[in-house]
């Protein structure tokens, strides 16, 4: 009796010390969560999701203040990249903040803009050029298509343009399984 | 002096029926000129050229119509005319989307040609010079791929490899060329080596092209600089990369160029168009083109301007037969498949196709991979199909980089032996296209993370200033309302404070 | 006038085969293995093959109806009925009629559908249904028929559907089970093989055959079955060498029991095996490997079911671990 209790007792301290050294050893120096999310989420920096840019959601989820479906510009995509990632299961895309669309980029109708520098102020990411009293324009390659140029605008000067459009942009879609669609339909969510 | 080639083996591969007598049966036939020509402003890899033309203008012969912009090749036209419009017009592309192209009504009495000046003393000329050549000839590889040939010609080049392994069924644009003109091809060689430095010239020709080695063999008999050698017939052996592993052992690295071994491959043709350019001024108008397949009356190949319709192209060859289902550009197991005859000519294309239902894959339904592994035994790169295709289906797009996606050369032979008739290729089209844009988002992503940050830390530092200078000035208030203005030590801060202002806003403004 | 034309993928030539080309010529490619079969065993051997394959089509087209997927094309593939004819190989030619249904259910419904059908499946299908009766119902599989007495055709279909066969008076052991009871009696393999005539040499023969054929019809590939070879010499030559008394020759396992028909036939089964060319290799070494240790330090006479069904398990490690460089890629 003794014996075992021995035996037990000291199994337990060796394999504690054990377990107590791997997790030193082996901690994950990695970012801290906020980190991880933000780098899944799209960048958009469009607010949809209730918070002001991408970087504060990412913080929200890793706090647990915000739920992983609030990013319509991630879509289906990106709600199931979170979901990976914090080992939830995916759910459809809140409605509550918008739907799934195609990517756009902003264009400035530059005979229109009376040069108000509202759009300037409102990009999140300075991807509107110019100054006072002077026609403002869109870097594209900056743009990241959040919209919120397009209320502040005094005149309706700015449009959204599908950001793949034309010959350079076309893309050869997924193929369409000819007999095993009942196959995909049933293997893949 | 020229050993005995050495040759290798490269992985994969396949004997496929050749099909090539149907259209070197006759001589290569000069194509009449159509009624009017479309000459799409992109027919390269690259940018699109930028038009120097406007509509009404008379254009002749060899004048440039539109200049390269950036990577890209100049546009001449074809034959005389007049410019009738500028505008989008279907192309030869998967998308079946129209492009913007110059559009000329053929006028043969227009004006004289006007070709660029020859340069027969070429051996005595600077490479630079014949290198620019080029460039104004707007040349790109005929071989397929459309590369502008001038960007290919910037580095120090060992081995100089012509191209002549014509693969594919059915085309034999390459074939004719070397039998109807070796010694321009030749000529072509020597020009290119000369701009590269390339010290060994080899001119590799399918075992089974008889007619094109004989040719070559009587243009280079007495010459010791450059070699002919036969390569096995074996497809996709004129994959450039498949042809420098079989004439060097040497494998192009992934993601790398044949630069990289201090190898340069051009298509026969190239090097005759380039022989063209230099000895005759011509700039690139025209080219062989097999015009054929068992959906055609009278199989051909044909010397054609660029920009003539397919349509006009299959009527010089009898039309089409009764039977005729599909309309490849390309050949039979990586051209693309043409929604319309509607659509021009361009550089690239080296073959026209036309087949019937009895050459087509049926559309026999798909059934799941059994993993056979003939893909695998097949594939020229030594990729693992079934796997690609596995991950490619469930979207883990991990697995399928890991899987080398991007060294796939689209030969189409895993899809053509799969026993499930799973159409690989399509999905591999899809799926490299899926990696590039995942980059392209990913980089865009990660752009917009850096600049909103960069745009948050500017807000923050102009508050911080906006707080700062509000503090300032109601701590400087009450000590000017003393009058005391004498009092140097707080003439000396407020200078400070003005001098830290005007820093701030120039940094402010920096950002 | 412009011409419009319907638009297909590359490439646009016709596919080079189809499933059920690749499984129609693994079927044919069995004959002279089963022709020899017969002859030896009469035509219990077909009788057997054939209760399978009706079997097997049966719970192959109930399986699809109940998945709802089509019938033509799956039923057309060919795969249920090789699966059987693989199957029924193996079963003594007077087995009794259930055995196949048995084995069947286990093969097409568990092995096979559960798993997702053609191309999904983990584990071989014939070997799934085959160690299940041989662990099952070990006395009915245990006895066959002497070789040169074939059952009359009366007492087959008695044995088969009657259960009417005294098993025990009438079976002869297998070259392999005469030599795993002998050796168990501590005699020697000489003593152990006196009374084999060395006749099954001929039957491996036949299978090789069929085999090489497969081989030039580009069907099955070349390393499954040099792997298997390899893997028998590996085990068979040292512990033969070691003690020739005690262990049979590499010779004697090649020759005996389902080892040809296993390197040919079952371990090349591509669903269930490796992919890669260097993970086939492997596949077919760990099959013959288990089939030699089962054979000598184990409770059944042959190993060649759980050889591969092991190595089935072990499939996609090896695809994974011995994944090819691709080309272009350093070394």
């Amino acid at each position: 009796m003794a014996t075992a209790v021995w035996v037990l007792g000291l199994l337990g301290v060796a394999l504690g010390a054990l377990l107590g050294w791997v997790a030193v050893r082996f901690r994950r120096a990695g970012a801290p969560l906020a980190d991880a999310i933000d780098k899944v989420l799209p960048q958009t920096q469009c607010g949809q999701c209730g918070f002001p840019g991408c970087r504060p959601y990412a913080e929200a989820i890793a706090r647990g203040d915000a739920d992983i479906n609030q990013c319509p510009p991630g879509g289906e995509a990106g709600i199931r990249a979170l979901a990976e990632l914090l080992g939830r299961e995916p759910k459809p895309l809140s409605a509550d903040h918008g739907v799934e669309k195609p990517k756009v980029l902003a264009v400035i109708d530059e005979a229109e803009c009376i040069g108000c520098t509202k759009c300037i102020q409102a990009c999140p990411v300075d991807a509107i050029v110019g100054a006072p009293k002077r026609m403002h324009t869109v870097l594209d390659a900056e743009c990241t298509g959040c919209e919120l140029c397009i209320a502040p605008c005094p005149v309706d000067c700015i449009t959204m343009v599908p950001a793949r459009a034309g010959l350079a942009g076309w893309r050869p879609s997924r193929p369409l399984p000819r007999l095993t669609a009942l196959v995909d339909a049933a293997r893949l969510p | 002096m020229n050993a005995p080639q050495r040759l290798f083996a490269f992985p994969g591969g396949l004997r496929l029926p050749e099909h090539k007598d149907a259209a070197t049966r006759a001589p290569s036939r000069a194509c009449p000129l159509p009624p009017r020509l479309v000459l799409p402003l992109s027919q390269h890899a690259g940018q699109a050229a930028r038009p120097e033309v406007a509509p009404g203008e008379r254009v002749v012969r060899g004048q440039r119509i539109a200049r390269a912009e950036g990577l890209g090749a100049h546009l001449h036209a074809p034959a005389a005319g007049v410019v009738v419009a500028i505008e989008d017009h279907p192309v030869p592309h998967a998308s079946g989307l129209p492009a913007p192209c110059i559009v000329i009504d053929v006028d043969p009495a227009a004006g004289e040609a006007a070709l660029l000046p020859a340069l027969p003393d070429w051996p005595a000329i600077e490479p630079a010079a014949l290198r620019a050549r080029i460039e104004d000839a707007g040349i790109v590889g005929l071989g397929g791929a459309a590369f502008p040939t001038a960007g290919k010609l910037g580095r120090p080049i060992d081995l100089l490899v012509l191209n002549g392994a014509e693969c594919e069924p059915w085309i034999a644009c390459d074939e004719m060329l070397l039998r109807e003109r070796a010694p321009a091809v030749r000529d072509g060689g020597r020009i290119l080596a000369r701009i590269v430095g390339a010290s060994r010239i080899v001119l590799a020709i399918e075992d089974r092209m008889h007619g094109a080695l004989a040719a070559a063999r009587e243009a280079l008999a007495g010459a010791d600089d450059i070699a002919v050698v036969a390569v096995p017939t074996i497809y996709p052996e004129g994959g450039e990369r498949q042809l420098i592993r079989v004439l060097t052992g040497a494998e192009v690295p992934s993601g790398g160029l044949p630069a990289d071994l201090g190898v340069l491959c051009h298509n026969v043709g190239t090097a005759a168009a380039v022989a063209d350019a230099v000895l005759r001024g011509l700039p690139l108008v025209e080219r062989y083109v097999s015009v054929t397949g068992a959906g055609v009356a009278d199989p051909v190949t044909l010397r054609a301007a660029i920009g003539t319709p397919i349509e006009w192209l299959v009527a010089q060859a009898g039309g089409y037969r009764a039977d005729a289902e599909r309309l490849v550009m390309g050949g039979p197991m990586m051209g693309r498949a043409l929604p319309t005859d509607a659509v021009p000519l361009v550089k690239a294309a080296n073959c026209v196709l036309v087949l019937t239902a009895a050459e087509l894959r049926d559309d026999a339904p798909e059934l799941p991979c059994i993993r056979c592994g003939e893909c695998v035994r097949v594939c020229p790169a030594r990729l693992l199909p079934q796997q690609l295709h596995w991950h490619l289906r469930a979207g883990d797009f991990d697995e399928v980089e890991a899987h080398a996606l991007r060294d796939c050369i689209e030969c189409g032979l895993c899809a053509h032996v799969c026993p499930s008739h799973i159409p690989l290729v399509e999905w591999y089209r899809w799926g490299k296209t899926e990696l590039r844009v995942r980059a392209e988002d990913r980089r865009r992503s990660d752009l917009a993370r850096e600049r909103f940050e960069a745009r948050k830390a500017r807000l923050e530092r102009e508050d911080a200033e906006r707080a700062a200078r509000l503090a300032a000035r109601r701590a400087s208030a009450p000590a000017a309302t003393a009058g005391d203005a004498d009092d140097p030590v707080a003439a000396a801060l407020a200078r400070a404070e003005a001098k830290k202002r005007g820093a701030a806003t120039e940094d402010a403004d920096g950002a | 006038m412009a011409r419009e034309f319907r638009l297909g993928g590359a490439p646009h030539l016709p596919a080079a085969t189809s499933v059920r080309t690749v499984m129609g010529k693994v079927l044919l490619a069995l004959l002279p293995g089963v022709a020899l079969s017969t002859a030896w065993h009469g035509p219990g051997v077909l009788l057997q093959a054939a209760l399978a394959c009706a079997f097997a089509l049966l719970l192959e087209a109930a399986m699809l109806r109940l998945r709802g997927r089509p019938l033509r094309p799956f039923l057309g593939d060919l795969s249920a009925p090789l699966t059987a004819v693989l199957f029924a190989l193996c079963l003594p030619p007077w087995a009794p009629w259930w055995i196949a249904a048995v084995g069947m259910v286990a093969a097409i419904v568990f092995a096979k559908h559960l798993y997702g059908g053609l191309g999904y499946n983990l584990f071989n299908p014939a070997m799934v249904g085959y160690a299940l009766v041989l662990v099952a119902f070990t006395r009915e599989l245990s006895g066959w028929p002497p070789l040169d007495a074939p059952i009359p055709p009366g007492a087959l279909l008695d044995g088969v559907f009657g259960g009417g066969v005294p098993w025990d008076a009438m079976a002869q052991a297998t070259p392999l089970d005469t030599l795993r009871d002998q050796l168990g009696q501590g005699r020697t393999v000489a003593e152990a093989q006196a009374g084999d005539d060395g006749r099954s040499a001929w039957l491996a023969l036949a299978w090789t055959l069929g085999g090489l054929w497969l081989l030039q019809q580009r069907v099955i590939h070349w390393h499954v079955p040099v792997g298997v070879l390899a893997g028998v010499l590996a085990v068979a030559l040292p512990l033969w060498l070691y003690d020739t008394g005690r262990h049979a020759s590499p010779w004697f396992h090649l020759t005996h029991g389902a080892l040809a028909l296993g390197a040919f036939f079952i371990a090349t089964d591509p669903v269930s095996g490796a992919a890669t060319p260097r993970g086939r290799l492997l596949f077919g070494a760990g099959v013959g490997a288990m089939t030699v240790l089962v054979r000598t330090f184990g409770a059944y006479p042959d190993g060649v079911a759980f050889g591969v069904l092991l190595m089935n398990a072990c499939a996609p490690l090896l695809d994974r671990w011995l994944k090819p460089r691709p080309f272009g890629h350093a070394r």
